[in-house]
């Protein structure tokens, strides 16, 4: 579904990551965690071709993202949900415009959607904010809002870069419990977070293996979380 | 053919992905003010162009086709040469009609050079004869040698000398208006593509959202050319009615034959401005077209 061969990536000077391996099978649970600058935030947007790899090869959906020109980019992005850090809104429309987007921008008509985005935003708990405009958000609301927009597009893999980054314990259990649904039903689901209780939360309900960047490499975490 | 499609797309407009930018006041308001004082400016150029063009095709066929013979010959020989003359005439193939001015005809001519009151009549004035040709036109040379024998006083002035750099000029003066036509065009396209990258730059958080979330180039593009499109189309249109307007309340002097007076639309020239807004529409819907593919392609 993902995969990563020998992916190395630097900044001007230095090299962020360096010949990163790593394959994500379909229906896969993943934590990717990592002290801050690790490159947690950078690897994800590897995998949703927002950044080029300076180095080896990755597939996505089996094709080579080198060889995608920018439409086929975008094609790409309408299969992989991406609840982004700063949740990326579009300030001036409603929660639920937000919500409806990639309806809108694939050329789907929104209309046809409207009951499935309504369940999608019931099921995220933003029933009351629907008309609300990003701005006047709470955390933990801009979150649920980012991850239902995330997934109306039914996408197949989800990834999340830190979705528990400034919210309360009790709103990181819920979107928790949302993204364990997701990868029931089917969904492969890879989360950037430097929360070991989150990931400790998520082993009770699910079977999430965890990969920890540490020198430029990646390993998978043993037991010891 | 994607810009057809997308041609059709502006046209047919969507409505989801006109919301999804944030509406810009400020350089709205100043693309319909460039496109309408465009518009404006098109409609003076189009005006003179077609102008000078009118008079130039006048100039070319009417003058073209007539010609003066002046007979000035000492007091005892002029009637005589006139006869001669009129004879040499007469048997010219190629001349469809000519004729003497009278006395009269010829103070009216002189009038405003030399005033009502100067006795012409105790002046040896030249005889004038009128000559239009016909379709086959005469042998200029031909009757000049011919004249020459029959009645030495008198001169064939085919007004070519004059006509020509007239023409000239007013040709010159149509190339003129058509090039302006061309310049402002070109200058509106600069103008909207500098309006264009500025909301483009304005928006830049909004594309990288929508790129983010799926959206193909052409898709936010769209929603740019179209605003631009309808706006320099509106603008056009409000600059060209005030331009039209403005040429029809010309004080028209035309009688007086001045060239400047004659700048205006004459029967169906008056649908030309009608091309205006949709020409603007499509200069902008190129300029910005262009500009929004060639900053979105600099983005991830």
């Amino acid at each position: 579904m993902i995969e990563l061969r020998d992916v190395s990536y630097s900044y001007g000077g230095g090299e962020l990551l360096s010949a990163i391996s790593l394959t994500l099978a379909p229906g896969s649970f993943h934590f990717l965690t990592g002290p801050s600058g690790a490159g947690k935030t950078t690897l994800l947007k590897l995998c949703y071709a927002d950044l080029r790899a300076t180095a080896g090869k990755i597939l996505l959906f089996d094709q080579d993202v080198r060889d995608m020109d920018r439409d086929q980019i975008a094609r790409l992005r309408r299969r992989v949900g991406v609840v982004h850090q700063d949740c990326q809104f579009l300030d001036h429309l409603s929660v639920a415009e937000n919500v409806a987007l990639p309806l809108s921008v694939s050329g789907r008509d929104v209309e046809g959607h409207v009951s499935n985005l309504m369940e999608l935003i019931g099921w995220v708990g933003m029933k009351d904010q629907m008309d609300a405009l990003p701005p006047s958000l709470s955390g933990g609301e801009r979150q649920r809002a980012a991850l239902a927009r995330a997934v109306i597009m039914d996408p197949e893999v989800i990834i999340a870069d830190e979705p528990t980054g400034n919210v309360d314990w009790e709103m990181s259990l819920r979107l928790l419990t949302l993204l364990v649904e997701l990868n029931r039903m089917g969904k492969t689901v890879l989360v950037a977070t430097h929360d070991l209780n989150l990931i400790r939360a998520a082993k009770a309900q699910t079977a999430a293996r965890v990969l920890r960047i540490r020198n430029r490499q990646i390993q998978l975490a043993g037991a010891d979380l | 053919m994607t810009w057809a499609v997308d041609l059709f797309a502006v046209l047919r407009g969507d409505a989801e992905a006109d919301r999804a930018v944030p509406p810009t006041g400020f350089t709205a308001r100043l693309t319909l003010f460039a496109a309408g004082a465009m518009a404006f400016l098109t409609v003076f150029a189009l005006a003179l162009s077609l102008a000078t063009g009118r008079l130039a095709d006048r100039w070319a066929s009417e003058l073209a086709r007539s010609a003066t013979l002046r007979i000035s010959a000492p007091a005892g020989q002029v009637e005589a040469q006139v006869g001669a003359a009129l004879k040499v005439l007469e048997t010219t193939p190629g001349i469809a009609e000519f004729r003497l001015l009278d006395e009269a005809e010829q103070h009216a001519l002189l009038e405003p050079w030399f005033g009502p009151d100067l006795p012409l009549d105790t002046l040896p004035i030249p005889r004038m004869i009128a000559v239009i040709e016909d379709a086959k036109g005469y042998d200029g040379e031909g009757l000049r040698l011919r004249l020459r024998a029959e009645a030495p006083g008198a001169v064939l002035d085919d007004h070519t000398r004059w006509r020509q750099p007239l023409v000239r000029a007013a040709g010159r003066l149509r190339l003129l208006g058509f090039a302006s036509i061309l310049l402002i065009a070109a200058t509106m396209a600069a103008m909207i593509t500098l309006a264009a990258n500025a909301a483009l730059a304005a928006n830049a958080q909004v594309i990288r959202v929508l790129r983010l979330v799926g959206a193909r180039d052409v898709y936010i593009a769209r929603a740019f050319v179209r605003r631009f499109t309808v706006r320099a189309f509106i603008g056009a249109a409000a600059g060209m009615v005030v331009g039209v307007l403005a040429v029809f309340l010309l004080p028209n002097a035309s009688t007086e034959g001045g060239f400047l007076t004659g700048l205006g639309f004459q029967g169906a020239h008056w649908l030309w401005p009608l091309c205006i807004p949709p020409l603007a529409a499509i200069v902008a819907f190129a300029a910005t077209r262009a500009a929004a593919l060639k900053s979105l392609k600099e983005l991830m």
